[in-house]
């Protein structure tokens, strides 16, 4: 009897004690990003140590990976349901993801525990819904090759249109392989649509959209910038290669003092640096049309935040977010990234330490973030449905109006 | 009770005839599963999604649509423009990979060239053939790009008088990307067709040359006939592993300028993974089954009549 007594007691205590490991078992999220291979080693693990240090209960599964691979993951992830708790999000990829139903509304996670969006600089909202919040932002400005410039008798980076064909002409020099500008329009990274061609719309305050439909026909501002890109493509100062041209070859082409004048990401500052410690280059906001005073757009590139719908620990997965975007975790992770914060009162270091990003900061103060490809359906393809016309009007096959046609065509079909 | 025992006896039997043809089975099920997984059912998976919309990454749930999806694809013009040009691609591959295999494999069994040398030049030959489709398209973007050693070398003999954009040209991009391909491949032929070469009997070219065959004529008459089988192998194994080329011309050209170099296979990846619409390159997906299916069918025929 005895005996019997004892076995019960143990295990009812074996029950309880497992019951208590259980319960004290942290829950674990899945973050992915690709944020974590571009930062310095170790940095953003740091930051994630230190959440899990406030919140004791949490851990945090970094999933990092390249941009295109995180993408294709977060892809197969909705369709499967099996996407990490919280993902780092493109605006491009956006509305994509809301449509299948894979994200899940910040708008309700931000509402059960009352949290005040004030210090957000932006959210990207879909339907009346925040779907994305963007963490940082990586403006793009115009990167000058001032020895260039200087040798060409230019004493100011260009501020209008005019001025900067004027400097793409004086730099060009073809004979020595040297070009005023560089234009990446490959198709298999249409995104020289949006942060080299669509940017000189935004920058004299012009837009491709009118009440949420694509707006390119008969519209001024488009119609301008496309015919200032196209005479600097006939007058030649445009760096060859243009139709198949990637982000990252223009980048060389700049850092390797082949072309005057580019339209980057600030994010590489650091790589260009490092890879031509000699190059002197300024940075200066993107021209306006002649004659325009407002505020000009800055085309700009996010590394957004989102919860999926999927996820089981959507409270906690909101405290990985919130702690993200606390004024002083994003003041650390854009300091370490060579961002913009995303909360409005974070500001990095490097805004006093470096002249380039306190140049670039000023430009960012002056303008307003603009990037009309954020939240519209399948972005990527539109921009790739841009270029297609584009490169022919470039090379002579198309007018501008059939170009814009053309495009807008190609266009209303998503929306 | 004789009959309970007769019953019994038969159902024995029955049962052990049953167990003994089920054996075969047994061994097969392994494979059989493995088929199944990796070839019936993500085949079958692919045929229903062409019959549906808003399959895989929507929150619709898919409905029936039938044939709707084959008749949008084949109504699209840019599928034929995608069509021509891997036609274009594929074809002048196979062409070129036989010519340059067979040239290349003839110059290594050539008895005039010394051991040493051989083994030499077959390292050389064969290089292409070792790097992956990713190293390859880098390579030649390097070497290709306005500012890039081929066009250095063409403005320095003054064969031309600006660099050459040859793969952002819409004139130039597709023979571009053919002829990458072409020297990427060409070393697979050398190696099957030098194999052939070896196999083939001595005597047959001293009896030739006793009738007074010259070196054309025991090239047409001996060496061709008897490397046929390899050909023909080769030739359409190639053609289909061709038309699937995906690497080489999503990271030379991503399918531009324009729809100059677009193929079959980024036709698809665009459908699928840029606009979403999976229903639509399940489509394009079987249509390029089916022309494999068709080649294939000559390969099988081939091999059975060749094993015949």
């Amino acid at each position: 009897m005895k005996k019997w007594l004892v076995g019960i007691l143990m295990i009812a205590i074996l029950l309880i004690s497992g019951n208590v490991m259980m319960a004290q078992d942290p829950i674990t999220l899945e973050f992915a990003q690709w944020w974590e291979p571009e930062l310095p080693a170790g940095e953003f693990r740091a930051l994630m140590d230190a959440f899990e240090a406030q919140n004791p209960g949490i851990k945090v599964e970094l999933v990092s990976g390249p941009y295109s691979t995180t993408k294709d993951q977060i892809v197969a992830g909705a369709a499967t349901g099996t996407m990490s708790d919280v993902v780092g999000l493109d605006g491009a990829w956006v509305s994509d993801f809301v449509k299948q139903g894979a994200l899940a509304s910040l708008t309700d996670l931000m509402g059960a525990v009352s949290y005040d969006a004030s210090e957000l600089a932006a959210q990207i909202q879909l339907n009346g819904a925040t779907y994305m919040i963007p963490v940082v932002n990586f403006i793009y400005p115009v990167f000058v090759n001032l020895d260039l410039l200087a040798a060409a008798g230019i004493e100011n980076p260009p501020a209008t249109r005019s001025e900067f064909v004027d400097a793409a002409t004086k730099l060009t020099d073809a004979a020595n392989n040297v070009y005023g500008w560089v234009l990446p329009l490959s198709m298999e990274q249409p995104n020289g649509i949006q942060n080299d061609v669509m940017s000189w719309v935004w920058a004299t305050g012009g837009s491709m959209m009118k009440d949420g439909m694509p707006n390119l026909v008969d519209n001024a501002d488009v119609s301008s910038a496309m015919e200032f890109i196209k005479g600097m493509y006939d007058a030649g100062v445009i760096a060859p290669g243009a139709f198949s041209m990637r982000e990252q070859d223009k980048v060389e082409e700049f850092t390797n003092g082949r072309v005057g004048m580019m339209v980057d990401s600030l994010a590489h500052i650091n790589l260009i640096r490092e890879r031509n410690p000699e190059l002197k280059f300024a940075i200066t906001a993107l021209p306006a049309a002649d004659g325009y005073e407002g505020p000009r757009g800055l085309p700009y590139a996010s590394w957004g935040i989102g919860v999926a719908e999927n996820s089981e620990h959507k409270a906690e997965a909101w405290k990985l977010v919130e702690f993200l975007m606390s004024a002083e975790t994003n003041s650390k992770l854009s300091s370490i990234a060579n961002a913009f914060p995303g909360n409005v009162k974070a500001t990095p270091d490097f805004v006093q330490t470096d002249e380039l990003f306190a140049a670039a900061f000023d430009v960012f103060q002056k303008g307003f973030l603009a990037n009309e490809f954020v939240g519209l359906p399948v972005a990527e393809n539109l921009m790739r449905e841009f270029d297609e016309p584009f490169q022919l009007y470039l090379d002579g096959g198309m007018e501008l109006s059939e170009f814009l046609s053309a495009a807008q065509d190609a266009w209303t079909g998503h929306f | 009770m004789a009959k309970i025992s007769i019953s019994n006896e038969t159902q024995n039997l029955t049962w052990q005839r049953m167990k003994r043809q089920a054996v075969p089975f047994a061994y097969l099920s392994p494979t059989l599963l493995l088929l199944a997984v990796l070839s019936f059912i993500p085949i079958a998976t692919v045929v229903y999604y062409s019959l549906m919309n808003n399959v895989i990454i929507t929150k619709d749930p898919p409905s029936f649509v039938g044939l709707d999806n084959y008749v949008k694809i084949l109504s699209d013009k840019n599928f034929f423009n995608a069509l021509g040009n891997t036609l274009f691609f594929a074809i002048a591959s196979v062409i070129a990979h036989f010519v340059l295999g067979l040239l290349f494999a003839m110059l290594l069994n050539s008895k005039v060239v010394g051991p040493v040398t051989k083994s030499l030049f077959r390292v050389i030959y064969i290089l292409p053939w070792v790097f992956t489709a990713s190293i390859i398209a880098v390579l030649w973007r390097l070497l290709l790009y306005p500012n890039g050693v081929v066009n250095y070398f063409m403005l320095g003999a003054g064969f031309s008088t600006e660099p050459i954009e040859w793969l952002s040209s819409r004139q130039l991009a597709l023979p571009t990307v053919t002829f990458i391909n072409i020297w990427s491949g060409y070393p697979f032929y050398m190696v099957s067709f030098l194999a052939g070469l070896q196999g083939i009997s001595e005597d047959l070219y001293e009896a030739g040359k006793i009738d007074g065959a010259s070196g054309i004529q025991l090239f047409r008459f001996i060496t061709l006939p008897q490397l046929k089988p390899v050909i023909i192998s080769l030739a359409m194994l190639d053609f289909i592993w061709t038309t699937h080329q995906f690497t080489l011309i999503w990271m030379t050209t991503g399918g531009g300028p324009v729809r100059a170099t677009e193929m079959l296979s980024t036709f698809t990846y665009k459908l699928a993974f840029t606009s979403y619409e999976f229903s639509l390159a399940s489509t394009t997906a079987m249509l390029i089954l089916a022309l494999s299916l068709f080649v294939g069918v000559f390969y099988v025929r081939n091999q059975r009549s060749a094993n015949e």
